[in-house]
């Protein structure tokens, strides 16, 4: 498996630390439910198909990234930092 | 027995040893070529009945010829496929699988016992009783069904990985990928050409037939030297891509000194890992057989490999031969026996119409029944228009077609697609991204076909990329037809053979169906056809073809087995080469490690760092010894102790202080310049991660301290923290453990020392406990933080790494003219139990804040993360939760030990589980309170203060009846810190 970092390049997963689905970008406020909290904490889609979730770059940058991948064809579909995506 | 011509180099003969006997070659030749030429015929024993078998093929799909090869220094390396080996100076090989010999194998008894060996025979023997699986049946199985042996010994040879790139990776390089490579290469592409062979031009070099107008060889050659001149082309010979993976990335096997005699300091292998933009798989066809009675005969090999033997070894696998075949091709087989000048006794083909011609007697329609000889082939009969025949032969050459090497496609799921008109199996076309197929393997079989399909190919690949060229022109070569009628086995009396290493016969594969293991993966398991070293690369075809026809479904409806990596055998050490000793752990050594170990001090492994553990004296009859006077250096004088594996973390910006409290469970943004506090952090789900200090050293910069344990846990948490939920915040965060040598400086009499070491002495305005600043070390700038690990008025000194182990000798030096010294990590650890401080024993993972006596640090005031997590029921602290809450434990008798791992029980309960109320997780001999002490999670802990507990330790034999105490054990109130 093969990730670009959008500041490294293309690299090979090695480098990458990988941490699971991207819902733990997803913090809820402070006060929030606990459904909400344990949405966040525990409840995990298993799709087949795409799939978005965090990777370290930690050989790397130091950038943590979401990438966007099928779990049925491998392919990566896209790469981008949680800063940026956080920025939005 | 040799004939003139082939590509042997007859100017360097070889001599080697086969099972003792002295025998020779020529530079060119393969183990197998040069026994063929020294006449051996029986080779191995076959795995279940041990049944003589001889050599098969002439390529890495050998079956039958494994063999161990014996290296100077006692390596043995088992397996290795005859067929694969080179020829070298000094090489022993020996026969595997048989005892005592070769020629007189006592377990060939096997063999006569076979009616109750056949497929499923594990299963229905070996199933009760349960307990007779281990004493009995495995080592009875083991020992009766071996292949090869390993010799015992740590296999201490040099292996490689590597990495490589490119544009195109064509693999293989006979006809189709010779002209792919170059068609890829003129145009500009980089190009990674790998071949398993010694040499490229594949089949080409195994026929005799013209390329160009020139002999094929010659064309080959020319070609290779245009790819070697050109800078952007790469040959790998030697080199087998065995496995074809996500994002373009390719496994490869380089053999790269197992040709050699004396390798030098070469490796003997190389793990490559290859990643191209795009690949061309020009991987061939494999010829499978036809079974028939007795077809495993030493003598009966492939048709295409009796060509290979004769035109690239001139290697003759026989005087008189036989043709058995279902295609055209075959025929080639006769034609160039013939010209080698043998007998070619009869060409049985089981076309009853084939037109071919042939040198020989044909029999059209005919079918070979049953073979004879001990050792080897004999006599080969044969029924024909229904009479049946007997003639001498040596030599049986067999031919069922072709089946293009498909295995890389299917690596990613991909299932190939069976071909009714070319009776095979075809690459599911785009099941691997960004691989195109061609040649052989795509079932394109003259060698014209493989020519232009190649070229074509080659300058797809390279197109795709953006690299153009005129396509190469495609010389003239044999563009015969594939010709075949399907046929796989011939019906009659006797075993007739699919699998040769697994000795699968098509009874077998019958007798599955039979018995309803019916789909082609259980008939695999059933009977282990596929199973072998060569992986059914001999045998699969035909075995589901005969299971097709058992069931009834037809090949199509019966499928295949999955292919999986590696495509041929990769030894383990080339896997994981780079991955012993040093290389499977790193060692991260401290500036004062050469101080330490000078001092004899035994390293500690804490992750991969080393610490000493402690500093042994002339007297001292244990470590203990030595810790307790250490401990005394603390207590009474002064202590020096490297800590600079601690991780450290350098935090600026304007926010960082409102980011420290949100990792932090605690408040830190009201943290002063000049001041450092103790600082607990979460997980998300509640539990502490991490615990250390952290300083603030001016507006907006800090330095965190981890523990040693955490440290890269700690800072990839904190990189999330930061770029997921502070995007956009003016927060930088780096790592500067390696940067700063740290060190202890422990004891009353700390501070004196350091007056003495400073530039200007320590002012206690400034450094009151918990106090931080910089200080100047004959003219070193440095940072002074007053923090103590110890209890006692202690300091930890910083400066640039460049001057740790000069700072360190010094500081030891000056420690023990003050009565002190060095201290080790056993010492460190008794000071901060005798202190219920806690480490990563404590917090295992498992903990909360409450649980530790910290639940009021996570603060009211300000969200953080996990505070949510922390706040569920059953994670706060109090009776209803009913939690394992820290706390100290003394032995009644003071000598009685405590053992960490120990379960605790309430006094006169019995020690089992379901009776355990909690756990010891740290444990000393506490020289200060000359007691035995530990720290221990107890269900509702804190409120039994002054009970009785039984601490029992199953393993250790310990049964310790333990007072609950405060995890303080020594200076409760810490006067002696602050004082
Ligand atoms: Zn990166």
């Amino acid at each position: 498996m093969r990730i670009t970092c959008p500041h490294c390049g293309e690299r090979d997963r090695r480098e990458f630390y990988y941490s699971g689905a991207e819902d733990y970008l997803h913090r809820p406020g402070e006060g929030a439910e606990p459904a909400a909290w344990d949405a966040y904490l525990h409840l995990r889609d298993n799709p087949a198909g795409v799939t978005r979730d965090l990777w370290h770059h930690s050989l790397g940058c130091g950038a943590w990234l979401v990438v966007t991948r099928n779990t049925v064809t491998h392919a990566v579909l896209g790469v981008e930092t949680v800063e940026k995506e956080q920025d939005q | 027995m040799r004939i003139p011509g082939g590509l042997i180099d007859r100017s360097k003969p070889i001599s080697f040893r086969f099972d003792g006997h002295q025998m020779s070659g020529y530079a060119g030749d393969t183990l197998a070529s040069a026994l063929i030429a020294n006449r051996v015929r029986l080779v191995g024993r076959s795995f279940k009945y041990h049944r003589p078998r001889g050599i098969l093929t002439a390529g890495s799909e050998e079956p039958n010829a494994l063999v161990q090869i014996d290296q100077p220094g006692g390596q043995s390396t088992p397996n290795t496929r005859a067929t694969v080996q080179e020829l070298y100076e000094g090489l022993s090989a020996r026969s595997q699988n048989r005892f005592p010999s070769l020629a007189f194998d006592l377990a060939a008894v096997n063999d006569f016992a076979a009616p109750m060996l056949s497929a499923g025979f594990y299963y229905k023997t070996f199933m009760w009783p349960r307990a007779f699986w281990e004493k009995l049946y495995e080592p009875l199985i083991r020992r009766a069904a071996g292949i090869g042996a390993l010799s015992g010994k740590p296999d201490e040879d040099a292996y490689e990985k590597a990495w490589a790139f490119c544009d195109v990776l064509v693999i293989g390089a006979g006809p189709a990928g010779l002209m792919a490579a170059l068609a890829a290469g003129r145009a500009g592409a980089d190009v990674i050409l790998a071949d398993e062979d010694v040499r490229p031009g594949g089949r080409l070099l195994s026929e005799r037939e013209e390329v160009g107008g020139s002999a094929a060889t010659d064309w080959v050659a020319g070609v290779v030297a245009e790819l070697e001149a050109l800078p952007n082309v790469r040959i790998m010979t030697r080199t087998s891509v065995a496995g074809a993976y996500d994002g373009g990335t390719y496994a490869a096997l380089e053999r790269v000194s197992l040709h050699l005699g004396e390798p030098g300091d070469l490796p003997r292998e190389c793990f490559w890992r290859i990643v191209a933009k795009r690949a061309v798989l020009a991987a061939g066809a494999l010829e499978r057989g036809i079974a028939f009675p007795s077809n495993d005969r030493p003598g009966v090999m492939m048709a295409g490999a009796v060509r290979c033997y004769l035109n690239r070894y001139a290697a003759v696998p026989g005087r008189r031969a036989v043709i058995f075949a279902n295609n055209d091709g075959a025929r080639r087989t006769a034609a160039d026996l013939k010209a080698a000048g043998f007998e070619v006794a009869a060409v049985i083909d089981v076309r009853p119409d084939s037109s071919a011609v042939a040198d020989g007697p044909v029999y059209r329609g005919a079918q070979v029944t049953g073979t004879e000889g001990r050792h080897g082939l004999t006599k080969v009969s044969f029924r024909h228009e229904g009479a049946l025949h007997e003639v001498t032969a040596d030599l049986l050459a067999v031919s069922g077609g072709w089946n293009p090497s498909v295995h890389l496609t299917c690596h990613m799921g991909g299932r190939p697609v069976w071909n009714p008109d070319l009776a095979a199996f075809l690459p599911k076309e785009g099941a691997i991204p960004g691989m195109i197929v061609c040649g052989a393997a795509a079932g394109v079989f003259s060698t014209a076909g493989c020519l232009s399909d190649g070229a074509a190919k080659g300058a797809e690949a390279a197109s795709g990329l953006g690299f153009t060229a005129p396509a190469p022109e495609i010389p003239e070569a044999e563009d015969a037809a594939y010709a075949l009628k399907p046929f796989w086995i011939v019906e009659g009396k006797g075993r007739a053979w699919l699998d040769f290493a697994n000795d699968v016969t098509a009874k077998d594969v019958r007798l599955a169906a039979q018995e309803n293991y019916a789909g082609v993966e259980h008939m695999k398991r059933y009977t282990t056809q596929g199973m072998a070293p060569d992986q059914g690369k001999n045998s699969n075809v035909a075995a589901l073809a005969i299971l097709a026809d058992a069931t009834g479904r037809g090949i199509e409806g019966t499928g295949t087995t999955t292919f999986r990596p590696p495509y041929s055998p990769v030894s383990i050490a080339a896997l994981g080469a780079g991955g012993l000793h040093k290389g499977f752990a790193p060692e991260r050594f401290t500036t004062s490690h050469t101080a330490g170990a000078e001092r004899g001090a035994p390293m500690i492994e804490a992750g991969l760092w080393y610490r000493p553990g402690y500093f042994p004296r002339p007297g001292e009859r244990n470590w203990r010894d030595s810790c307790n006077r250490e401990v005394g250096y603390v207590r009474n004088a002064v202590g020096i102790c490297d800590v600079s594996t601690l991780g450290k973390i350098d935090i600026q910006g304007t926010d960082a202080a409102a980011f420290l409290d949100l990792v932090y469970a605690n408040t830190f943004s009201t943290l002063k310049p000049g001041r450092v506090r103790y600082g607990l952090m979460l997980r998300e789900d509640g539990h502490v991660m991490d615990d250390g200090t952290t300083a603030c050293l001016g507006p907006d910069h800090y330095l965190m301290t981890t523990t040693t344990a955490a440290a890269g846990e700690v800072m990839r948490h904190l990189d999330f923290a930061r770029q997921a939920f502070c995007a956009g915040r003016d927060i930088h965060i780096a790592s500067v453990t390696e940067h700063w040598a740290q060190f202890a400086v422990a004891g009353p009499k700390s501070r004196p020392l350091l007056d003495t070491l400073l530039d200007a002495p320590v002012d206690p305005e400034t450094f009151p406990f918990m106090g931080c600043g910089e200080v100047s070390v004959s003219g070193v700038a440095a940072r002074l933080f007053r923090i103590s690990f110890s209890g006692e008025h202690a300091y930890e000194i910083a400066v640039p790494a460049r001057y740790g182990e000069a700072l360190y000798r010094d500081l030891v030096g000056r420690a023990e003219t003050l009565g002190g010294g060095a201290y080790g990590m056993e010492a460190l650890n008794v000071l901060r139990i005798e202190k219920g401080l806690i480490t990563h024993a404590e917090i295992h993972g498992r903990i909360t804040a409450g649980d530790i006596g910290m639940g009021r640090m996570v603060s009211a005031k300000k969200d953080c993360i996990g505070k949510a997590a922390s706040q569920r029921p059953g994670m706060r602290e109090g009776p209803e939760a009913g939690r394992e809450e820290l706390v100290g434990l003394r032995p009644l008798n003071a000598k009685h030990e405590i053992a960490s791992g120990a379960h605790l029980f309430r006094e006169g309960h019995p020690a089992v589980r379901e009776h355990s109320e909690g756990y010891v997780t740290s444990c000393c001999w506490s020289p200060t309170l000359q007691s035995h002490i530990g720290l221990a999670f107890l269900r509702e802990g804190r409120g039994r203060h002054g009970s009785r507990v039984r601490m029992k330790d199953h393993l250790r034999g310990l049964d310790t009846l333990c007072e609950v105490v405060d995890p303080v054990f020594f200076d409760k109130d810490g006067g002696r810190a602050r004082g």
